[in-house]
Parts: C-alpha cells; sequence; structure tokens
C-alpha cells in the first residue's frame, strides 16, 4: 500500500491552532479567531490535494497509509498509530474540512459579540483535529480515540455558553447517552482483539470470513450501540434536542454534518463485519427505520426551529442507518445521503442561525412569521436547503434519498417492502414538518412582537457560506449520480464484490414517483394547515398525538425510568451497605450479649470497631471459599 | 559451626543509603540548630534519594539471591519497583517540604495554648524527612524481601512512620489524629493476620524462606489446608495495605485525615510496595497452587473494583473520592496476580508507576486549592474552578480522565495492559466486571469535571494558591508524565517488559 | 491424624491455661479491698477525669517504657553474639558496634529532644 507524509498534517495543523489559541490566552482575542479558520482551511487545502492525488491514482493503488508510531506494544498484542486515507476516508476528509472551514468563516460573524470568540475557535479547531483523527484511523483502536475526541469537542462547545444552567444539563446528557454508546465501541473492541487477536481494519477484514457467527453478531450489535450514541439513534436519541442549547455553528457542523455521523461511518467502515452478521444487519436496519419515523414525528410537533431542524437531522441519519443495513448495495448511498445532507442540513442550519441573529436570538417559530421579506437572502439560501431534504428533483436529496427507498423496496424478502415503506412514509411527513418549519418561519403574518426593529438581513460573512451551502444543496446529488460516480469510487472499500440486487421489484421510475407523491402530500398537508394564521402560543386543544410528540414520545421519562433510577438505587444500597450490614451485625452482637456490647462501646470510641469486624468477617468468608474450592 | 554471613554491599547499598539517612536525619533532629534544620533536612534526604537512584542505575542488569544471606533477591523486578518507590518519594518530599500542612507542634493538644504558640512561633516538625525516609527504606526492602521475617519487618518499617506521619496535619488536628490511631489499630490487626498465616507457612515447611515454602508448596503439600489458610492470612495482611475490599475501610478516613502530601505519599508509594510483595509471593510462592487461589482473589478483586467505583459516586469529599479511586485501582491491579504470566507482571509494573504519579500529581493539586480555613476537600465548593484557573482544573480533569481510563492517557494503556494480560490467561470474568466497573467509574470522575467547568460557582471564597517552586516541579512533572506515557506509552512499557522478571 | 487435630489441642490448652490461672487466683489469692484495689491501674497513679494537661496522662510514662524497649532489644541481641563471639570474630564485633551505635542514636535524640526531663 502507498504511503504519504501529508496526511498527519491534516490533523496536527487544527490540532497546534487549537493548543495556540488555548494556551496564549486573551493576548490574543483580536486575531485568534483568524489562526482559527486559516488552520481549517490549510487542512481543507490539503485535502483536497490529496483528493486528486487519489484520483489520479490507479483504481488498486488509491488508499494511502502513514505510519505515526508503535503505540502500544502488550505482549503480542500490538497497535501502531497509523493513519489511513482510502475512498471512504477522503469522502469525510473532505466534508469535515470543508464545511468546517465555511463554519469557521461564518462563526466570526456569528460569535463576534461572544467574549470568548477565541476560546470558541479553539474549540472548534479540537473538534476537526478530533474528528479526522477519527475517519484517518487505520484500526478500531485509533478511531475509538478520535471517538472520544469528538465527544469532548462536542460537551465543550455544547456547554460553550455554560453560564445557564439548562445548557449544563445539555452537556451532562449528551454525555451520558455517548457514554452509553463509547461503551459499546470499546465492548467491540475487545471481541475483535478476543476474537481476532487484532483490531485493524484490514486485519478484522481478514479473519472476519471464518469467524464465528454469534461473535460477529455480538460484535455489530455492540458497535451499532456505538453508532446509536454518537449518531442520535434510538434508543440513544434523547440528547440530540437538548445540544441545541450551543451556538448555532455548533449545531450546524457538530450535530448535522459530521459528528452525529460518524456512526453511519462506524457501520460502513465496519461492512466486512455486518455483510457476514445478518441478524446485526437486520437490527442496523430497525433502528434505522424506528429513528427515521422517530425522528420526523417529534419534528412535526417542535416549534423552537432548531429543536425542529434537530428532530429532522435525527430523522435523515436514520436513513442513512437504514441504508447501512441493507448491505453491500447500501452503504455507497448512505454515504451519498450523508454528504447531500451534510450540505443542505448544515445550509439550513446556518440559516436559522441567520433568523436568530436578525430576531434576536428568539428561536420559537410561533414568534417568526413572514420573515422572507425581510431576509431574502436567508429565504432563498434556507429555502434551496429545504426542496433539497424533502427530495424534489433535481436537488441533492431526492438523488440521494430516492436512491435508499429504491434500495430499501428492492431488498430481498418482506423486509425490503416493510422498510421501503416506512422510508416512503418518512419521506411524507419529512415534506410535512419541513414545510411547517419554512411555512411558519418565512410566510404567513408576522407574529413578533417588537415592532420597532424588524429582521435584518445576515452580515457578508455569514452569508456566504449559506450561498456556498445552497449552492451544494443544489448540485451535489446530481454531481455524485452522473455515471453513478460516488458508488464507483466507493466501490473498492464499501463492495470489493461489487454485489447488485438479483431483481429489480420495482423499477427506478415507479419509485421516484411514489416518492414526489409522498412529498406532494405531505407539503399540501402543510400548506393546508400552515398557510393560514398561526397562534403565536402553542395551542392546548390538541390530540393525544400531538402531545405525546411535543414531549419527544416520552425519551426522558424513558430514560430516567430505565437507566437513571436503577443506577441510583444501586449506588444508595452499596452504601447503606457500611452502614446497615455492618453496623447492624455490630448491633446484633451487642443484642445477643448486651453487657459485652456495652463494654466494647465504653472500650471503643469511633468505627474501628465496625472496620475490625468487617476484616474479619472477610477472612471468614475467604477460609469459607477456600474450603468450598477444595472439597 | 557458625559461618560469617557475607552481604552484598552494592546490591543492598540503595536500601542502606536511605536507611543512612534516615539515622543521620535523627541525629540532625538532637544535634543541629532548629532554625537550618528544614533545609538540612531537605538537603539530606534529597540528596539520599538522588544518590540510591544512582546506584539503581548502576546496579540495574545485577540480580543475585544472597545479597543478605537469602532473606533478600534483588532481581529485575525488585530494581524497577525500588526505582519507582524511590522517584515517588523524590516526588512527594517535594510536595511534603511546603511545610505548611503540618502542625507546628506534634505533642500540644488541638487547640491548646501551646499550638498556639508554637504555631505563631512557626515552629516546624522536621521529623517528618526521617521518618519519610525510614518509610521509603521499608518499602524497598518490602519488594525484595525473600523469607518472612524480613517481609514482616519491613512491613513494620515502612508503617509505623506512615501511622505518625497521618497524625501531623495543621488543621483539622483530631480528624488527622483519628485517622493516625485508625490506621495504627487496624494495621496492627492486620499485622497479626501476616504473622499468624506465617507460623502456618512455618509449620508446614519448617523454613521461613521464601523459596523453601515454595518447593513445600509444590513438593505436594499443596493441597494441605495449612498452606491455604496461611495463604489467606499472609494475604490479609498484604490486602490491608493495598486496602483491597473488605479490608479496605481505613483508606477513606485516613486518606482524608491524613495532611494531604503525606497522603499523596501513602496512595502511591504504599500501593508500589505492597503489590511488589504481592507479586513475589504470589507468582514466587504460590503459583503452583494457582487453581487453589485464584477463585478467592478473583472475588476479591471484582468486589474490590465493583464496591470502590460504585461508592467514590456518592462521596462529596475529594480526598474520600479519591481513596474510593485508589481502592477501585487496587482491584484493578489485583487483576494483573491473576494473570500469573510475564506480560501480567509487566502491565502491573506499568500500572504502579503511572497510577503512583497520576495520584500524586492529583494530591498534590489538592493542596493547591484553599480557602481561608486551609485545603477545601468539599467537592461542591469546587464548583466553577476552571473559570478561576482554568490550568489547575484542566490538569485535574486530565488526570481524572487518567484515572478513568480514557485514551490517550496513560491510565487506558495500564488498563488495557492488565485486562488483555488477564483475559491471555482467561480470566474472563475479572475482566469483563474490570471493564464494567472502569465504565461506572469513569461516571463519577466526569461528575467532578463537569462540576469544575460546567458548574455555577456558588461562592468565591476559594482561592488557588500560588504553587512554590517545588510543588510546581512535583506537580507538572508528575502530569507531564500522565501526558506523555499516555501518547506514548512504548517508552515505558519496553522498560517494564525487560524489568519484569522475578527469581526465586 | 486430622491436621485440625493439633489446633484444637492447643486452643484447648490456651482456653484452659486461661480459666486456671483465674480461678485458681480468685480461689487462692487473700482479697483484701482498699482503695488502690479498686483503682483501674493499679500502678501507683491515680486516673482523674481532669489531669494536669487536659485529661490525658503524661507522655513521660510512655517515653521510659519506650526507652526500656531500646534497651531491653539491645540485650537480647548482645547476648548470642556474646556467645558465639569465637565463631564471628571481627565481623561480629563490627556488624554489634554498628547496631549498638544505632539503637543509641534513638537514645540520643529523647535526651537532646528533652525526654529525659521530668519536668
Amino acid at each position: 500500500m502507498n504511503t504519504s507524509n501529508n496526511l498527519l498534517y491534516l490533523i496536527l495543523i487544527p490540532l497546534l491552532s487549537s493548543a495556540i489559541l488555548l494556551l496564549l490566552g486573551r493576548k490574543i482575542d483580536r486575531y485568534g479567531h483568524l489562526i482559527g479558520t486559516l488552520a481549517s482551511a490549510c487542512s481543507f487545502v490539503i485535502a483536497v490535494v490529496e483528493f486528486f492525488a487519489m484520483k489520479s491514482r490507479d483504481v488498486t493503488q488509491r488508499a494511502v497509509t502513514q505510519k505515526l508510531f508503535e503505540w502500544i506494544s502488550v505482549g503480542d498484542f500490538k497497535v501502531d498509530a497509523t493513519l489511513l486515507l482510502d475512498q471512504l476516508s477522503i469522502c469525510f476528509v473532505l466534508l469535515i474540512t470543508g464545511v468546517g472551514t465555511l463554519i469557521h468563516i461564518y462563526s466570526i460573524a456569528y460569535m463576534s459579540h461572544d467574549r470568548d470568540r477565541r476560546r470558541f475557535f479553539a474549540y472548534l479547531n479540537l473538534f476537526i483535529a478530533a474528528m479526522l483523527l477519527l475517519v484517518l484511523g487505520d484500526s478500531y483502536l485509533n478511531l475509538y480515540v478520535g471517538w472520544e475526541g469528538v465527544g469532548l469537542a462536542s460537551y465543550l462547545l455544547i456547554g460553550f455558553w455554560n453560564q445557564k444552567p439548562e445548557y449544563a444539563t445539555a452537556a451532562k446528557k449528551a454525555f451520558v447517552a455517548n457514554r452509553i454508546g463509547d461503551f459499546g465501541l470499546s465492548i467491540a473492541v475487545m471481541l475483535m482483539f478476543a476474537n481476532f487477536g487484532t483490531v485493524t481494519f484490514s486485519g478484522v477484514a481478514n479473519h472476519a470470513e471464518s469467524a464465528s457467527r454469534s461473535a460477529l453478531t455480538a460484535i455489530g450489535l455492540m458497535l451499532l450501540l456505538a453508532a446509536c450514541g454518537k449518531s442520535a439513534q434510538f434508543p440513544l436519541q434523547s440528547w440530540l434536542g437538548d445540544a441545541m442549547a450551543g451556538p448555532t455553528p455548533v449545531s450546524a457542523l457538530i450535530h448535522a454534518a459530521t459528528m452525529v455521523t460518524a456512526g453511519v461511518y462506524l457501520i460502513a467502515r465496519s461492512n466486512f463485519i455486518f455483510d457476514v452478521a445478518p441478524t446485526a444487519q437486520m437490527m442496523v436496519m430497525i433502528i434505522g427505520a424506528i429513528t427515521l419515523l422517530f425522528g420526523a414525528i417529534v419534528g412535526m410537533a417542535k416549534d423552537d426551529i432548531k429543536k425542529a431542524l434537530a428532530a429532522s437531522t435525527m430523522s435523515q441519519i436514520g436513513y442513512m442507518i437504514l441504508a447501512t443495513g441493507l448491505g453491500p448495495v447500501g452503504y455507497a448511498f448512505a454515504i451519498m445521503h450523508l454528504l447531500t445532507h451534510g450540505f443542505f442540513k448544515a445550509g439550513m442550519f446556518l440559516g436559522a442561525g441567520s433568523v436568530m441573529h436578525g430576531m434576536h436570538d428568539e428561536v420559537n417559530m410561533r414568534k417568526y412569521g413572514g420573515i422572507g421579506k425581510f431576509m431574502p437572502l436567508t429565504f432563498v439560501t434556507f429555502g434551496l436547503g429545504y426542496l433539497a431534504i424533502i427530495g424534489v428533483p433535481p436537488f441533492a436529496g431526492f438523488y440521494s434519498k430516492d436512491k435508499i427507498i429504491e434500495t430499501a423496496l428492492n431488498h430481498e424478502g418482506s423486509a425490503g417492502l416493510i422498510f421501503g415503506s416506512l422510508a416512503l412514509i418518512g419521506a411524507a411527513i419529512t415534506a410535512f414538518y419541513m414545510s411547517r418549519v419554512m411555512l411558519m418561519t418565512f410566510f404567513g403574518n408576522e407574529r413578533w412582537t417588537n415592532r420597532a426593529d424588524e429582521p435584518h438581513e445576515a452580515p457578508f460573512l455569514m452569508a456566504a457560506p449559506m450561498v456556498v451551502l445552497a449552492l451544494g444543496s443544489i448540485c451535489t446529488g446530481f454531481l455524485f449520480t452522473r455515471g453513478e460516480s460516488l458508488v464507483n469510487w466507493l466501490r473498492p472499500v464499501v463492495n470489493p464484490a461489487g454485489e447488485q440486487h438479483l431483481v429489480e421489484h420495482y423499477s427506478a421510475t415507479s419509485i421516484s414517483i411514489a416518492a414526489i407523491t409522498a412529498v406532494l402530500i405531505g407539503v399540501a398537508f402543510a400548506a393546508i394547515k400552515y398557510l393560514k394564521q398561526v397562534p403565536n402560543i402553542a395551542p392546548d386543544n390538541v390530540s393525544v398525538f400531538t402531545k405525546f410528540a411535543r414531549k419527544d414520545l416520552l425519551q426522558d421519562e424513558f430514560n430516567n425510568a430505565v437507566l437513571v433510577k436503577p443506577g441510583q438505587s444501586l449506588v444508595k444500597t452499596l452504601l447503606n451497605f457500611d452502614y446497615i450490614v455492618i453496623d447492624g451485625l455490630v448491633r446484633l452482637v451487642g443484642a445477643l450479649s448486651l453487657d459485652a456490647g456495652q463494654t466494647l462501646r465504653k472500650l471503643q470510641t469511633g468505627y474501628v470497631r465496625s472496620y475490625a469486624l468487617l476484616m474479619i468477617l472477610g477472612v471468614t468468608a475467604l477460609i469459607f471459599t477456600i474450603w468450598l474450592v477444595t472439597l | 559451626m557458625l559461618t560469617t554471613p557475607s552481604f552484598e554491599y552494592l546490591l543492598l547499598s540503595p536500601m542502606l543509603i536511605i536507611l543512612a539517612a534516615a539515622v543521620i536525619g535523627v541525629l540532625a533532629e538532637a544535634f543541629l540548630d532548629r532554625n537550618h534544620l528544614p533545609v538540612i533536612q531537605l538537603f539530606i534526604s534529597v540528596g539520599a534519594i538522588l544518590l540510591a537512584l544512582i546506584q539503581i542505575y548502576r546496579i540495574k542488569s545485577s540480580s543475585s539471591t544472597s545479597a543478605a544471606i537469602g532473606s533478600v533477591v534483588i532481581d529485575k523486578a525488585t530494581i524497577y519497583l525500588q526505582g519507582t518507590i524511590l522517584i515517588i518519594g523524590l516526588l512527594a518530599l517535594l510536595l511534603i517540604s511546603d511545610q505548611e500542612q503540618f502542625v507546628a507542634q506534634a505533642s500540644a493538644i488541638p487547640g491548646s495554648r501551646e499550638e498556639q504558640e508554637s504555631t505563631s512561633k512557626g515552629s516546624i516538625q522536621t521529623e517528618i524527612y526521617p521518618l519519610l525516609s525510614f518509610a521509603l527504606a521499608g518499602m524497598m526492602l518490602f519488594t525484595c524481601a525473600s523469607d518472612l521475617i524480613t517481609l514482616f519487618v519491613a512491613l513494620e518499617v515502612f508503617s509505623l512512620p506512615l501511622y505518625l506521619l497521618a497524625g501531623l496535619s495543621r488543621r483539622r488536628r483530631l480528624l488527622s489524629q483519628e485517622a493516625a490511631l485508625k490506621y495504627f489499630l487496624l494495621g496492627a490487626y492486620s499485622s497479626a493476620f501476616f504473622l499468624f498465616g506465617a507460623a502456618f507457612l512455618y509449620g508446614i515447611s519448617g523454613s521461613v524462606y521464601l523459596v523453601d515454602i515454595s518447593s513445600a508448596v509444590s513438593g505436594g503439600y499443596g493441597n494441605d489446608v495449612f498452606v491455604l489458610i496461611g495463604l489467606i492470612f499472609i494475604s490479609v495482611g498484604l490486602l490491608f495495605k493495598i486496602s483491597a475490599v473488605p479490608f479496605h475501610a481505613w483508606t477513606p478516613d485516613v486518606y482524608q485525615g491524613a495532611p494531604t502530601s503525606v497522603t499523596a505519599f501513602m496512595a502511591a508509594a504504599t500501593k508500589v510496595a505492597a503489590f511488589g510483595a504481592i507479586l513475589r509471593i504470589f507468582y514466587v510462592v504460590f503459583s503452583p497452587i494457582a487453581n487453589q487461589w485464584r477463585p478467592i482473589i478473583s472475588v476479591i478483586a471484582i468486589i474490590t473494583m465493583v464496591f470502590g467505583s460504585a461508592v467514590a459516586i456518592a462521596q462529596r469529599d475529594v480526598k474520600r473520592m479519591l481513596a474510593y479511586s485508589s481502592i477501585a485501582h487496587a482491584g484493578f491491579i489485583l487483576t494483573a496476580v491473576l494473570a500469573l504470566n510475564k506480560s501480567g507482571l509487566s502491565a502491573a509494573l506499568f500500572y504502579l508507576t503511572t497510577y503512583g504519579l497520576s495520584t500524586l500529581a492529583a494530591f498534590g493539586i489538592i493542596t493547591l486549592i484553599r480557602d481561608a480555613t486551609g485545603e477545601v476537600t468539599d467537592l461542591n465548593k469546587w464548583a466553577g474552578l476552571g473559570k478561576k484557573s482554568p490550568l489547575i482544573a484542566g490538569s485535574f480533569a486530565f488526570l481524572l480522565l487518567s484515572f478513568a481510563g480514557i485514551p490517550l492517557t496513560s491510565g487506558f494503556i495500564g488498563k488495557f495492559a492488565i485486562f488483555s494480560a488477564a483475559y491471555e490467561t482467561g480470566n474472563i470474568a475479572v475482566v469483563v466486571f474490570g471493564v464494567l466497573s472502569s465504565a461506572l467509574a469513569a461516571f463519577f470522575y466526569i461528575r467532578v469535571i463537569l462540576l469544575m467547568f460546567v458548574a455555577q460557582s456558588q461562592n468565591d471564597s476559594i482561592s488557588i494558591a500560588i504553587p512554590s517552586v517545588k510543588s510546581r516541579i512535583a506537580i507538572g512533572a508528575t502530569t507531564a508524565a500522565t501526558v506523555i506515557l499516555g501518547l506514548f506509552p512504548s517508552l515505558l512499557l519496553n522498560i517494564t517488559q525487560s524489568f519484569s522478571i522475578f527469581i526465586k | 491424624m486430622n491436621p485440625y487435630v493439633p489446633i484444637l489441642a492447643i486452643g484447648a490448652i490456651g482456653f484452659g491455661f486461661a480459666v486456671f490461672s483465674v480461678a485458681i487466683a480468685f480461689i487462692t489469692g487473700p482479697k483484701r479491698y482498699n482503695r488502690a484495689k479498686a483503682d483501674a491501674y493499679e500502678c501507683g497513679i491515680e486516673p482523674s477525669p481532669s489531669a494536669a494537661g487536659g485529661g490525658r496522662f503524661p507522655v513521660k510514662y510512655f517515653l521510659t517504657a519506650m526507652l526500656f524497649i531500646v534497651f531491653d532489644i539491645e540485650i537480647v541481641f548482645l547476648y548470642p553474639w556474646a556467645v558465639t563471639f569465637d565463631q564471628l570474630g571481627l565481623f561480629g564485633l563490627v556488624e554489634m558496634i554498628l547496631f549498638i551505635a544505632t539503637v543509641f542514636v534513638a537514645y540520643t535524640y529523647v535526651w537532646r529532644r528533652g525526654g529525659l526531663e521530668w519536668d
């Protein structure tokens, strides 16, 4: 395999920049944001150079590696810190650095009033470095390091405005959900090590064919758990909505375009495991389908524009996860949807940020209305993103989502029909709630209260990235599907056998027509409901269904009952152990021989007696155990 | 007819140097001007440790079982452990020499007029230095003792000074004295168990030498109940020192009550020394009957890990929290004892070093967080520390991440090495519990981090003391070691691999 | 023979000895009650709730006892050395001098720090 010496710089430049911004402190407040933006742009340039270099090489020679150092060497187990850039990771690297740089530029204006803008850019750079490490690692252990790194950067960024307690709570919630996911990843890594003796992608891929079915299923399920945590999939989805407490550029970069898609990357990267573990693959499809509907339903009831977009992100990632579950044919379409989604969703978040910027940080859409004529540029860019996400041809989302629905419907067995239909229903709901967001924000009656200052258009530095991303929402879908360019590009990594669907149950045209019909139905419903007067406080006399959706389908209640309560009671029990059992035994001895107990109490102070008793009980237990063992 | 015993003084020289320094320190206390004593004592102790380290370097490739008529065995593992203890001792000494945590006059009654007088006079209890040297020498001997009597003497030589040091806190003296008394009483109790076990082992083998006991164990006495009872009682004495559950109860009280820099030393160095002895006894003497004791030690390791991690969650005091964390860590290292192979030993050596250094750093940082009444250990008051001093809070957060075993810290590599060694030898249940409890443990470490960086600070009374140069060196060096060994663990892993050899 | 039998025997002998000693003292000893007998410690020092210095016993007693132990141990080691003096030769002499010097250090410390001054 070819080697390259430039991969390290991709990560090192933003990492160094982050360190500089943090260490030099307030001294460089005036130009710190420029350093951060420049670092991200440098990485992007390197990524582009690497991309064209890769493109010019022969298909079999495209992947490059760079060994950094021997990282761990314990007994027979060796892990090198090695970076791997192949057809799959370059897609991510371009997305991360490209969209990342645009968001850096946007943040210069968006955060210009914040005292801690420099620190914000330091965290953004840290995030870019960690995310690049995640997608460039050549082993699961290296990936794990990046995985934890993006987690850290994301808590720092969610909690960036940590003056308010609810922001801190949001950071904590994200932390807990991610810990559960990370736990899955660490178990998966250990299982791989136990079964294959290696954790590199190539090593695991070589062993996967011959490994036992149950081990592969276990590894697959643990990887899926990890993906659920990071990508906000059911049942670990609850943190994403709360994570919207962070600054909007963060939501655009981390919670729409890059970090939350790491789960999709993980599954696509582990295709060699899922392809031979059908149970795990089925679970992937189920989780994806549940989440795409869950997110869409929650999205219908949200009045907070960012939370509505977050629910939509959850739902769109559900599509991607569903696609990865569809086997070798699905991976490329998952990645395609991921890339197009990276453009249009990031663009819409930036648009939402622009609206909030113009509306004095108001996020409630019931307080918006008729903004379109005050912020024409935001309206147009957001609108293009909207057309892309609901899947109107010829915008990006149409191509990528259509492909997923098509692949799902053509999947063998009744599963194909079920999941394909669910994806179609999801498309209709998506059209409904996105139209709702669009209509409530940019059309209809003006519902903001302070008439004195009307919304104003975003400054240039914010507008430019929005325009670029809007262009992406228009053309990427077309570019990726022209001559199946992306599918062919990714084939060596995700579908080396070159599998195709055996039978075409439904023709591509009929599926496109069905999808467009679903979208039109969704839009029509939204138009009927929201083109009239929208009340500026949420009405109470709504159906039970809406009430459930407003409460995020009771996800917090679920978490509380299943995760939080048992943990708390376990700790309480253990704590009481000392007081109840040990002291209780002391009291028991005292009660049995009251005089002795009294004397004991007089002679002894403190609780040394309990400690000593505990020790003697321990010794007794040990002797008893050894007696059992030798029996 | 007696023959004149012979000694290999070069191999014993590191211990002899430290012991000599302790004796000289006592003489200095007796004869020298008290105004100059702090400097002189610090000079003697630091000088002796440096000299001993040089000697350790000189003998780094030697080994001998007859350095002191069979009572002391110098092998690779001994040399590594002694070096580690000396380095930890040196760094702890730098923390301890910031005198103001110590009582001015130990014999004065807490709160008495006499105490106030000596405090305002600025007197200093410089006996701390010789006491520390005695403890160091005892620990070094503990790692290389190869007969039961020497082992016991070494145990007492390092324990007695620690009992005293624990009671010398300047503030909250009653708590400190209570801690010292508890530690002493329970320590004596556990010593009794140890001796009882030694008697049983002498009973079956007719010798106190580990080598003879080992051949008796493998030569058919293996299933004898006396061997197993002796094993259990000896283990109780040792498990007490590493604070394994259920012999852990003293740990939180003592860690909380003792002056923080002494706690740092106890937590770091005692673990190294005691695990040195445990590893030697189980690897050298009892490995032939591993099937008999593995279940016991597995159970202890599991409950230690789970109990330590779970109870730590509920702590409201930083020092108590770290105490429970050290209990959990003892469980992790016990897992390496179960492995009984070279990679297990190597992993244990690595873990002990990195854990010792991170612990020193963490306690060192605690000494810096103060308010009007002295150190602040109440966790609630640490809220918002990240705003006051990002560097200190950030370092502390990093150390906690290392304790939690998050990748890119030395703690991760240590846990990884230990668990993989235990896994290779089929101790799967222990590994599963280990991973589960380290996931559990991560919660409480992260809780503190969130508290420091995310929570609102409730009062502004706490301040961060400007560390002296000595504290800076100690905290800086140990934190840097945690970072470097996390990024480039091979630096140390290669050393521990080549030093993980026990000889009989 | 069952290995536990000797242990049981030792336990029984120990228990028997304790019971025997207490019982024989109780049966044969004269019973002359006086005030000193009723004290907690029959050592001539009257325990009182508020002794000089806040209810604590003067540390001097403990120091004296400790010093006694120091010299006690010295004798314990000197005696076997004296018995085998011929065989150990110069080595033994040097070691013993070192040993005595080290023990003496403890004595010096107590002496210099005022541990021997009674008041």
